[in-house]
């Protein structure tokens, strides 16, 4: 890389971005930093309760990433990508959960936001290559002639499962700087470089859903919408078929959800599927729940060029599973992949990623249909 | 890096002598102008120096100057104040979409109050129709509320034409005059103005001092609740230094503003013809012959502005696009979406707006700056490589 060449930082104004942009500063590599406005918090006011901090774009946040250019003396500015990430996170991320499926909108922002229109915009004002605060690795492969991606050197901080849908135009044009390094190793260098965010507290999952609480946001977003809720209320029943209960909508339940079923009975139940179609809750037992195989579709390949053979790996199909031994199968489409892990797997959820890696290498991963 | 500023609208730096009189009333004029001893004397006699300052720069009475704290609360005065002093069961006022947040903003708050508002919408050309204000006229119309230069086009509104309008309606008629002062003549006699809003920061003074001028027989209820100052009509202890500054900043625009106006036609025009020659397919947004001679705002067609913004204050020159909100940034331009741009155009958007720093040698950088950050923007644009 030039040594004089402008590297955009994205700083959300917590510890990591914060860190990422003092350790490019202090390798004397010319930075801008850029926060992304992606959500106006004056809407959905009744979602505002007392506790609302780890928000996302909030003045607070702004207000300490500009403290922390302040303090490293870089220029920095907030671009505005509210109407953006409505587009393409927020809106995608309400319809997923309407069809019965549980989306993972981190994704959806990382593929559409932060590695496409973020990167448009960093080199649109003179930033060929951006850096962020992910913990997740990219190596260049000088016998594949590709880029590969690596999970973070800090197992528990990986974002790689966020990250599958990169190609390798956004991987030769990205920088994690604290892929190498565990979370406390960033926490003390931001100490360490005196920045004013060192000791603050992790942002929350989903940043635009206050306090997890998915179903109140999209409750309010579809009232603002003008959209009421739909009416989705219908029966809870069991794989046979029997009728336990009433639900207030499928968009309130995930595969797997165990609590709030609102029904009774002997053994505790879980969410085996939902039926936005025929309106059904479908519950069972804990093991109703094991999958030994699914379909993945709109499958990126990262360090391998694709797959036309089966391959062994392991995938991960949430973000806090442990990724799983498995067989990688060629599927019907081009860009789908059958996955037959080696022993059931619990809550296999339609609308999440199945990530596939090999150790410490991402191959690719696609959406669990 | 030379850094330079052609941000006039936002803002503009302290000249040095009002900055001089800004000191000079801190330090000597520190009394409160409500004391009776000497230190309060020597600060009223500031006080009331810059009054006979910016009266005489706008035409009017010392009296009818009432000093408050920026050009928002002017605003703020004028519409609340005006329509709260009317006890009619039915009260309608008429300002149009193109105005600034601090008059659109007292319109959305009257209008929680039960008053009603009709927002006069203007043409491609960023003018207001008088015929239109006076088509929207009711029985129950208290006051109408029509700046006088737009901030973001800098077109001129035919604010003469509006009051005679008012006037033979027997309407109170208000103008914000903030983008007005210092850049095109102002006389609030000629205008047959009642209410007319000024702001120090503007006009090459610091902020912190505004002016509402308030024709003499026109009531008004206050925003505020404390002492006798200013008429009743703005209690709170002057703020000497701010005005003090202002009245010096007036002395100067009442000399020299006619001259400095055309030297910043001249450099603008330049600005406009360099950009129009060396970037293609940048249109000039609102009136090209009714606008302030210090503004330009113009279309940079498939690029985006808020890159642009960053991109030339990266080399150097400050320059604007939109409004900014809480955060810092950019909200797409309801000005700009009042004469009709549809989004991409409106966040195409760059406003340049020059000032008395400004040179020609200035204006040149900024005219490579603008070519250079544009060309690289466009090679960049999908959208524009459709265009081309």
């Amino acid at each position: 890389m030039p040594e004089n060449e402008l590297i955009a930082v994205a700083m959300s104004g917590g510890v990591d971005s914060s860190t990422v942009a003092a350790l490019l500063h202090r390798q004397g590599l010319p930075i801008v930093g850029l926060t992304m406005q992606l959500w106006n918090q004056r809407r959905l006011p009744e979602l505002i309760s007392g506790e609302t901090t780890g928000r996302c774009c909030s003045l607070d946040d702004v207000y300490d990433a500009r403290r922390v250019a302040e303090c490293l003396g870089i220029p920095y500015y907030v671009v505005n990508f509210e109407e953006r990430f409505e587009r393409q996170v927020v809106w995608p991320f309400v319809e997923e959960y309407l069809a019965g499926r549980t989306p993972v909108p981190c994704t959806l922002c990382n593929n559409f936001i932060k590695f496409d229109q973020f990167i448009e915009l960093a080199e649109g004002v003179g930033a060929r290559r951006i850096a962020t605060g992910h913990y997740a690795r990219i190596e260049f492969d000088e016998k594949s002639g590709r880029f590969v991606m690596l999970r973070g050197v800090d197992r528990s901080r990986d974002q790689s499962y966020f990250l599958f849908g990169l190609t390798q135009a956004q991987l030769a044009r990205s920088l994690f700087p604290l892929g190498g390094l565990r979370k406390s190793e960033a926490r003390q260098l931001a100490r360490q470089y005196g920045l004013p965010v060192a000791d603050k507290g992790d942002s929350q999952e989903i940043c635009f859903v206050p306090n997890g609480d998915y179903a109140a946001f999209i409750r309010a977003w579809l009232r603002e919408q003008g959209r009421g809720e739909p009416e989705s209320r219908g029966q809870v029943v069991t794989t046979s078929g029997k009728v336990l209960g009433e639900h207030p909508g499928v968009h309130h339940f995930t595969v797997g959800q165990r609590r709030k079923l609102g029904v009774a009975a002997g053994e505790p139940l879980y969410v085996i599927a939902t039926e936005p179609a025929r309106q059904l809750v479908v519950v069972g037992r804990a093991e109703e729940l094991l999958r030994t195989s699914l379909t993945a579709h709109e499958v990126n390949w990262i360090s391998v060029p694709g797959l036309t053979a089966p391959r062994r790996a392991q995938v991960k199909i949430r973000h806090q599973h442990t990724a799983a031994p498995a067989t990688l199968y060629p599927g019907s489409g081009p860009d789908h992949v059958e996955v037959r892990f080696d022993e059931p797997q619990r809550a296999v959820t339609p609308g999440q990623a199945a990530v596939f890696y090999d150790g410490d290498l991402v191959l690719g991963g696609g959406w669990i249909e | 890096m030379n850094r330079f500023y052609f941000d006039h609208n936002a803002t503009t730096p302290v000249s040095p002598e009002a900055l001089d009189a800004y000191v000079s009333a801190a330090r000597d004029g520190f009394g409160n102008a409500s004391s009776i001893h000497h230190y309060g004397q020597a600060a009223k006699q500031k006080l009331e120096a810059a009054r006979r300052q910016v009266a005489e720069a706008i035409n009017c009475h010392p009296k009818e100057i009432v000093f408050v704290s920026g050009g928002t609360e002017a605003d703020n005065l004028a519409l609340l104040g005006a329509v709260r002093s009317c006890d009619w069961k039915q009260r309608h006022v008429i300002t149009t979409a193109i105005e600034h947040p601090a008059v659109l903003n007292p319109c959305a708050r009257l209008e929680r109050e039960g008053v009603r508002v009709t927002y006069v919408q203007v043409g491609s050309d960023g003018v207001v129709d008088p015929g239109e204000i006076r088509g929207s006229l009711r029985p129950e119309t208290i006051l109408i509320s029509v700046m006088h230069a737009n901030n973001e086009l800098g077109t001129i509104q035919p604010v003469e034409e509006i009051a005679g309008i008012a006037r033979e309606a027997g309407v109170l008629f208000h103008s914000d005059g903030v983008q007005a002062l210092g850049r095109i003549p102002v006389d609030v006699k000629a205008l047959e103005v009642d209410l007319y809003s000024l702001s120090s920061h503007k006009v090459f003074a610091p902020k912190g001092a505004g002016v509402l001028y308030v024709r003499k027989g026109v009531r008004l209820e206050p925003l505020l609740y404390g002492g006798h100052h200013e008429r009743d009509l703005r209690p709170g202890t002057e703020n000497v230094p701010a005005a003090a500054a202002f009245g010096v900043a007036c002395d100067y625009l009442r000399r020299e503003a006619g001259v400095e106006a055309e030297r910043l036609r001249t450099l603008r025009d330049r600005l406009e013809k360099g950009i129009l020659e060396r970037v293609p397919v940048v249109r000039v947004n609102g009136s090209v012959e009714k606008r302030l001679p210090n503004t330009s705002n113009l279309c940079f067609e498939g690029l985006e502005g808020e890159a642009m913004v960053i991109g030339l204050d990266l080399r150097g020159c400050a320059v604007s696009t939109g409004a900014a909100c809480s955060s810092g940034a950019v909200e797409p331009s309801h000005v700009l979406t009042a004469i009709g741009l549809p989004a991409e155009k409106a966040k195409a958007s760059i406003r340049f707006s020059l000032g008395r720093g400004n040179t020609t040698e200035q204006v040149d950088t900024l005219i490579d700056a603008v070519a250079a950050t544009a060309a690289h923007l466009r090679q960049l644009s999908p959208t524009w490589s459709v265009h081309a």
